[in-house]
């Protein structure tokens, strides 16, 4: 009785909904070998997922922190990502310089679309999550034509045969392809790859999201998003905070795409960023953060997870139904990850 | 088998929640017509005792209770109220559980309508069946009659003043025949005195009937007045189960405290002097807008290192004039503190000129429910005062110190005896009480010039009252800090305050020292300002 009232402490703290689907990855890995997937190949490809997501997904944790709810308008931030890394591409920078380079143009830009968007938010307290929804739809929207528009040179990035505009994919083969990724990293046997560029690059900034969550600043964000009333009436200027852990977010968005690009190989205009914003929020709220709460830990543990999921679906239950059925079954995993996770967030809400 | 006589038997119940035990080994009998009385501080375990006889789901959702409940006889475990209810057990909480836009009526035989048949039954099954209102008109009415009050069967709910609702919410309790154990949560606290009499005519008719009841109110004399037996809780335990012939009102309230009431707080202030001091804070014409406390035109000085009363009925607006100071309503007029003028509508500058303040809404304005006891004490003085930071870069990243938070945050604890299980703990964990406690160790942290305290003892117990006013009075008797306590208590103001003035309308009345005749300060209230100066 007691040692169960201890176990049933301990699973309390982890969450029921955490367990499952730790249990599922480990079944999913443990029964990888009958169907002949390659368990090595398979972690080898989390990892890279993780340190291709794991940024996006931490570009949440600001302004759930502040009080503005789950970051739906992330594209914002992806937007700003692509201009800086086509602004670099057309300038022809390669390696490290490239990669830097777009990362440094993306973040002013990320900037004032983040503190516009923060003013938006500030005037619409209380719908924060629906306004950020849109806010990502028509960004989208209004990129599809600019990025036909705006005057890109580079011959490598343009349509084939007009010669203006940019291409739906762009190869990031002749710039900076997989820089991160193979920045120090190493193999083990023929299958393992182990990405520690980008897993050291997510750590860095999640340590710096973690030393900021400590600063004075980062708390009074925190209680601007705990509880308004009393930060307002212990001298926190609540909008401006929530205005900075907006801007926050929105850099982080495009810090966290030009990351994923890299490892991706390519870049994608146009749609590419509309649904982007769906599988960083299902991440974070299955890594256990609530609407008004998330921490690094969160990120971490809730990128692990859905990565995991989402490569070891399609490979293993693909091997066993022996049709090819990856997409659909893609699809289904991670749109139902995120309504398993917005039922969630409700739940929370509740209590 | 047990004595038929008794309907209710709680043996060896305990519970905690997160490992604060809040109940422990209680034992306790009711019998059929019996009226007990359960008295104890807030946070003694009340309101836990009577949610476990209810089958409240927060107590599932919190691990259970240990212990039996007996009814009748048979060992009862309850999943939900529903349960509660079928065995025979009716409450009335301390916050209504009404439908505002239904009737009385609808309200008092809410799903135990009386229905009439019609074809469609027998196709869609009793959920179909018609709702015959003239009969359920007049079981209410008869549900209302038996209270011996008068209130319209078919006025709204959400139309009623306070005492009618819990009459209506009364009304459903009774209208339940089997009903066999009537538990009462602070039933009185809305009424006025008449009303309260009237049903306590009523439930000493109830018991007559042979239904046990269990009262429970923070006015001795009720029950005093009504009750056969009375049981003290304190810290979770059951103190005494006495007949209540063997208490008075003085020895109960010893036993609920454990330790003998200070006289003090009943006294008035001995040394209302201070006048001719020198002046610390002027205000001069504010006005405020605050909803339902708004302040028309107010002007008053406090002088160093005294205790000023702002006392008044509610709702006239002295809860709006430290708010309006501290910048948290719209406010307009001047206010100087040592002759230098405070910048209104901007909290953060009320704070670095040295004011704190403790909110009277404490879970709304006062405390971050979901954060650490030591981080709620040391905010304001972190964010304002920059303590408890250290610097790095020269000062551009400044970090929480979260060590000397901690050492901090223990030793208030231990200084203002918040009852806790660490300073890590959420502050929503903790009982009114020690919520307060920890509101008053986050303005004391500050170390203001003035300190504004707003209703510091509104919905707490005795022993934490008595220890938040102590503290106030200790740190302006040793820091000589200038302390404005606003409070709808004129007895608690008297005891603690050099002067006091009455806020009515929107405009102070008038300011009187503490130990001017209380009925002085009556007329104030009532705004017979005129009077007043006509008997002079």
């Amino acid at each position: 009785m007691c040692s169960f009232g201890q176990i049933g402490k301990v699973i309390e703290r982890f969450g029921w909904p955490r367990l499952i689907i730790a249990f599922f990855l480990v079944a999913l890995f443990a029964s990888a070998p009958l169907v002949n997937v390659r368990i090595d190949t398979s972690l080898s490809d989390v990892l890279v997922r993780v340190g291709m997501n794991g940024i996006l997904v931490l570009a949440m944790v600001p302004m759930i922190q502040s009080g503005c709810g789950l970051n739906f308008g992330l594209p914002l931030g992806i937007i700003a990502g692509l201009v800086g890394a086509v602004t670099s591409m057309n300038f022809s920078l390669q390696g490290f310089v490239g990669f830097f380079a777009a990362i440094l143009i993306a973040i002013p830009i990320a900037a004032i679309l983040g503190y516009f968007y923060g003013w938006l938010l500030n005037l619409t307290k209380g719908d924060e999550m629906m306004i950020a929804t849109y806010v990502g739809f028509s960004s989208v929207a209004f990129m599809c034509m600019m990025w036909l528009l705006l005057p890109y040179h580079n011959p490598l990035m343009l349509w084939g045969f007009g010669g203006s505009g940019l291409r739906t994919t762009i190869s990031l083969q002749a710039f900076w392809l997989q820089i991160l990724d193979k920045f120090l990293s190493f193999h083990i046997g023929n299958y393992f790859f182990f990405p520690t560029g980008s897993l050291v690059f997510f750590a860095v900034v999640c340590f710096v999201m973690w030393a900021f969550f400590r600063t004075t600043t980062g708390t009074a964000m925190m209680a601007a998003g705990s509880n308004p009333q009393f930060a307002r009436a212990n001298g926190v200027d609540v909008d401006r905070m929530r205005m900075l852990s907006v801007v926050m977010s929105t850099i982080l968005g495009a810090i966290g795409m030009i990351v994923y690009e890299q490892s991706y190989g390519f870049i994608q205009l146009y749609m590419g960023p509309f649904y982007m914003a769906f599988p960083a929020v299902a991440a974070v709220l299955l890594g256990g953060a609530s609407v008004n709460k998330a921490t690094i830990t969160n990120v971490v543990l809730g990128t692990l997870l859905f990565q995991g999921i989402l490569t070891m679906t399609p490979s293993v239950i693909n091997s066993l139904l022996k049709t090819d059925m990856s997409e659909v079954i893609r699809i289904v995993v991670s749109n139902g990850m995120i309504l398993y996770a917005l039922t969630r967030k409700e739940q929370v809400k509740k209590r | 088998m047990s004595d038929s006589n008794i309907v209710l038997q709680v043996c060896g119940l305990c519970k905690d929640f997160y490992g604060n035990t809040v109940l422990e080994d209680i034992n306790f009998e009711l019998k059929r017509g019996e009226i007990i009385g359960l008295v104890g501080e807030n946070g003694a375990g009340k309101s836990t005792l009577m949610n476990i006889l209810f089958g409240m789901p927060i107590i599932r959702n919190t691990g259970g209770y240990g212990g039996k409940i007996i009814i009748e006889g048979e060992e009862v475990h309850f999943f939900n109220p529903v349960d509660a209810i079928n065995n025979g057990i009716g409450m009335v909480h301390q916050e209504f559980f009404l439908i505002p836009n239904f009737t009385a009526t609808e309200n008092i035989l809410l799903n135990r309508e009386i229905t009439r048949y019609n074809p469609l039954v027998e196709v869609f099954g009793d959920r179909f069946q018609l709702l015959d209102r003239p009969a359920m008109r007049r079981r209410a009415e008869e549900a209302i009659r038996a209270l011996g009050v008068d209130i319209n069967p078919d006025t709204l709910v959400s139309e009623m003043p306070v005492s009618y609702k819990q009459f209506t919410e009364i009304a459903r309790e009774i209208d339940r025949t089997q009903m066999k154990i009537l538990i009462l949560d602070e039933p009185t606290a809305v009424l006025t005195e008449s009303e309260a009499e009237t049903l306590l005519e009523t439930l000493k008719r109830l018991s007559a009937k042979g239904i046990g009841i269990i009262f429970i109110s923070h006015r001795l004399q009720e029950i005093l007045d009504i009750c056969n037996r009375i049981i003290v809780l304190r810290d979770g335990r059951l103190i005494k189960d006495i007949p209540t012939s063997e208490a008075d009102v003085r020895s109960i309230a010893s036993w609920m405290v454990g330790r003998e009431v200070e006289e003090s707080s009943k006294d008035v202030r001995k040394k209302p002097k201070l006048t001719e001091g020198e002046v610390i804070l002027s205000v001069r014409n504010l006005q405020v807008d605050m909803p339902g406390e708004k302040v028309k035109n107010v002007s008053f000085d406090v002088f160093k290192g005294e205790i000023f009363g702002i006392g008044g009925l509610a709702g006239q607006g002295k809860l709006g004039i430290p708010n309006g100071i501290m910048g948290l309503f719209p406010s307009r007029g001047t206010v100087l503190l040592n002759d230098k003028q405070i910048k209104l509508n901007d909290p953060l500058s009320s704070l670095q000129s040295g004011l704190s303040f403790i909110s009277e809404d404490r879970r709304g304005v006062g405390l971050l429910l979901d954060e650490s006891i030591a981080l709620n004490i040391v905010f304001t003085a972190m964010q304002v005062q920059k303590q408890f930071v250290k610097k790095f870069l020269g000062g551009f990243i400044k970090w929480r110190d979260e060590e000397e938070i901690y050492r901090y945050a223990r030793d208030y604890i231990k200084r203002l005896d918040i009852r806790c299980i660490g300073p890590d703990q959420k502050v929503i964990e903790l009982s009114g009480g020690n919520q307060q406690k920890v509101c008053v160790a986050r303005v004391l942290t500050t170390s203001p010039n003035i300190l504004f305290a707003s209703e510091p003892t509104r919905g707490i117990d005795i022993g934490a009252k008595q220890l938040v006013l102590n503290v106030l009075k200790e740190f302006n008797e040793n820091c000589g800090t200038t302390i404005i306590v606003t409070s709808s208590e004129l007895l608690e103001l008297r005891s603690i305050c050099h002067r006091v003035a009455i806020v009515n309308e929107g405009e102070i009345a008038d300011i009187l020292p503490a130990n001017a005749p209380l009925e002085d300060f009556g007329l104030l209230m009532l705004g017979n300002v005129g009077n007043r100066g006509g008997s002079n």
